[in-house]
């Protein structure tokens, strides 16, 4: 027998979630509230913001007019879009040959590349930072590209070995039996199967880059800033103002939020995939 | 032409000797089946001539030329995988066209030749759907067409009916054989079920652990099988054998009767003994019987109904000229 749920457990259960989502989604919330509000409206009793007089769009044009918000989203587009894409062209060949020729070493050299990830970044950062100052790459878009690529390769690795996992290999042997050769095989089979997988790939690759912060914040400070530095320059040493760091945040956020918007149905599937046969 | 020759070719893995070195002539035009049980290794030969596993001693010729080194893509073989193995993300048309398209041959020659195959495997209906809107038996046909396509110098099947079901099963296997006397192109054809191979094969290769048990047409491994392996794997039900005084009253280690060679009478015969299970076909019925002869109840087949039951008295008589005789080390005795 099929477990049975009754309607009062469903209505209880869809409010539990409701009130967990609008926990979670509360801050965003709040913060495009604040947006729309004078600087002083801002810092009033919640009730007062929500109900009280003062919305306006000023916020918004005095983060523009004093930062320029177009050169950091251009920053933030290069580096996330950049290094996901140098991650590709170097794990796509590294996951190929990790699932389909594998060595005894292989699930060895995967654990390695995941440890890496639970090393604190701030522990290399001194040693990265040198790196950086000494080769000239401080500041610089390709310092960051590499950066952000090299912290977020092993995800890219690990996904890409998880999709390719699932393609059955007797189908690249069909391939090569067909008289395939290893670049038509890679071309018209095996990439065509994991599209999917890629996509979804890229898409989180893109979203981690764009919101990492902690690189972005050390190892930029104007020509290369993207819109985490963007945001930072607006707790400033000349006090707080609410209403102005709202709006940068929004700026800050919503093409990634836009964006995650319209491809949630690609990545769940993505991040899903191969879970259910 | 299709002829492969096999000399010497072993294989391991690390230090794991799966075959050990072997030879075997397939002629041009042969209908070949590799049997035995899971695990003999029957399919990692059809790999190791398909190129896809690389030899690790011995040579493969494949009409006269050595085709050792040579990568699976130019060894002009095509094979159909359990699996199928179609491309998903491919129409049925594009399926079959693959191995045309890899070959660079021009559009319309592809197209000529995918209708032309799709026409002889029923497939002219279906060539604009994905393999994920087709049957079991219809992804079968299309592996099979992609595979006839290229007119390659031999087919290689691995295991390509087991996930069919019974009725599907004997209906492809027919086709197949059709398909080999219309084309008239070696097959080398993998299959654990001895059925298919007394069925289809011309000559079939019985394997165990890696070794040639025995080379042979169908009714020369049924009527005269070189060991006790052979006696046992091929013919279904089984063939009985006996060990023990029974076996040395006719100079062997072992003696072998075929259910289908012992007379089974309600009064008289050589051994007397008790009716166990019966299994009715309809066509035939197989009793097993405990006798004093064997500590294993044998198997005795009887034509249409017999009015028999469990625990019934009866005397089962081998036919003489119809039985086996193996030695110590299990081999034929003449």
């Amino acid at each position: 027998m099929a477990r049975a749920v009754s309607t009062g457990q469903k209505s209880l259960n869809t409010a539990i979630a409701g009130t967990l989502g609008l926990v979670m989604f509360f801050p965003v919330l709040w913060i495009l509230i604040l947006s729309f509000k004078t600087e002083e409206n801002a810092i009033r009793a919640p009730l007062e913001v929500l109900f009280g007089s003062g919305w306006t769009l000023d916020s918004f044009a005095a983060v523009q007019a004093r930062s320029d918000y177009f050169k950091h989203f251009s920053n933030s587009v290069v580096i996330s879009v950049g290094s996901t894409f140098l991650g590709l062209l170097i794990a796509v060949p590294a996951a190929w040959s990790m699932a389909f020729v594998p060595t005894k070493h292989t699930k060895n050299v995967l654990m390695w590349m995941l440890s890496t990830k639970m090393l604190p970044p701030v522990g290399v950062l001194i040693p990265i930072y040198l790196i950086f100052r000494d080769f000239g790459l401080l500041d610089t878009r390709i310092g960051l590209v590499i950066v952000l690529m090299l912290m977020n390769l092993p995800i890219i690795v690990w996904m890409l070995y998880t999709y390719f996992k699932e393609i059955p290999g007797e189908i690249l042997e069909a391939a090569r039996m067909d008289g395939a050769s290893l670049r038509e095989e890679i071309l018209y089979v095996l990439t065509p199967m994991a599209i999917p997988g890629m996509a979804s790939t890229v898409l989180l690759n893109v979203i981690l880059s764009w919101n990492e912060a902690f690189w972005t914040l050390q190892l930029t400070t104007s020509d290369a800033a993207p819109l985490t530095q963007f945001i930072a320059s607006y707790s400033s040493p000349e006090g707080l103002f609410y209403a102005k760091l709202s709006a940068a945040s929004i700026m800050a956020i919503a093409p990634i939020l836009i964006m995650g918007w319209f491809s949630q149905k690609q990545l769940v599937r993505g991040l899903t995939f191969g879970a259910v046969k | 032409m299709g002829q492969i020759q096999l000399n010497q070719v072993s294989k391991s893995f690390g230090s794991v000797e799966v075959i050990p070195p072997l030879d075997l002539t397939i002629e041009d035009g042969e209908f070949v089946v590799f049997v035995g049980p899971s695990g003999c290794g029957k399919s990692t030969l059809l790999r190791l001539i398909a190129g896809l596993e690389d030899v690790s001693g011995g040579h493969v010729t494949i009409d006269g030329a050595d085709a050792t080194a040579v990568p699976p893509a130019k060894r002009g073989l095509a094979m159909v995988f359990q699996s199928y193995a179609l491309y998903p993300h491919m129409s049925v048309k594009k399926n079959i066209a693959f191995p045309l398209r890899m070959a660079g041959l021009g559009q319309a020659a592809q197209d000529k030749k995918v209708e032309d195959a799709a026409r002889v495997l029923n497939l002219t209906d279906y060539l604009d759907r994905k393999p994920g809107q087709l049957s079991g038996g219809q992804r079968q046909r299309v592996a099979i067409g992609r595979a006839i396509v290229r007119e390659p110098a031999a087919f290689l099947f691995d295991e390509p009916l087991s996930n069919l079901d019974a009725a599907l099963r004997v209906g492809m296997r027919l086709e197949i054989s059709e398909l080999h006397k219309r084309l008239d192109t070696t097959m080398i054809y993998v299959t654990h079920d001895q059925v298919e191979a007394m069925t289809m094969a011309d000559k079939i290769v019985v394997l165990q652990a890696g070794v040639i048990e025995q080379v042979g047409s169908p009714l020369e491994l049924y009527q005269r099988p070189r060991n006790t392996f052979v006696a046992g794997f091929i013919g279904s039900p089984k063939m009985n054998q006996i060990e023990g005084p029974e076996a040395a009253k006719h100079d062997a280690t072992t003696i072998g009767i075929r259910p289908e060679h012992i007379d089974i009478s309600e009064t008289e015969g050589t051994w007397k003994g008790t009716v166990g299970v019966s299994e009715h076909l309809g066509s035939d019925t197989f009793f097993h019987v405990q006798t004093e002869a064997s500590a294993e109840p044998l198997t005795v087949r009887a034509t249409g109904e017999r009015a028999l039951g469990y625990g019934d008295t009866v005397y089962l008589t081998p036919r003489p000229d119809h039985l086996h005789r193996f030695d110590s080390k299990g081999l034929r005795l003449e």
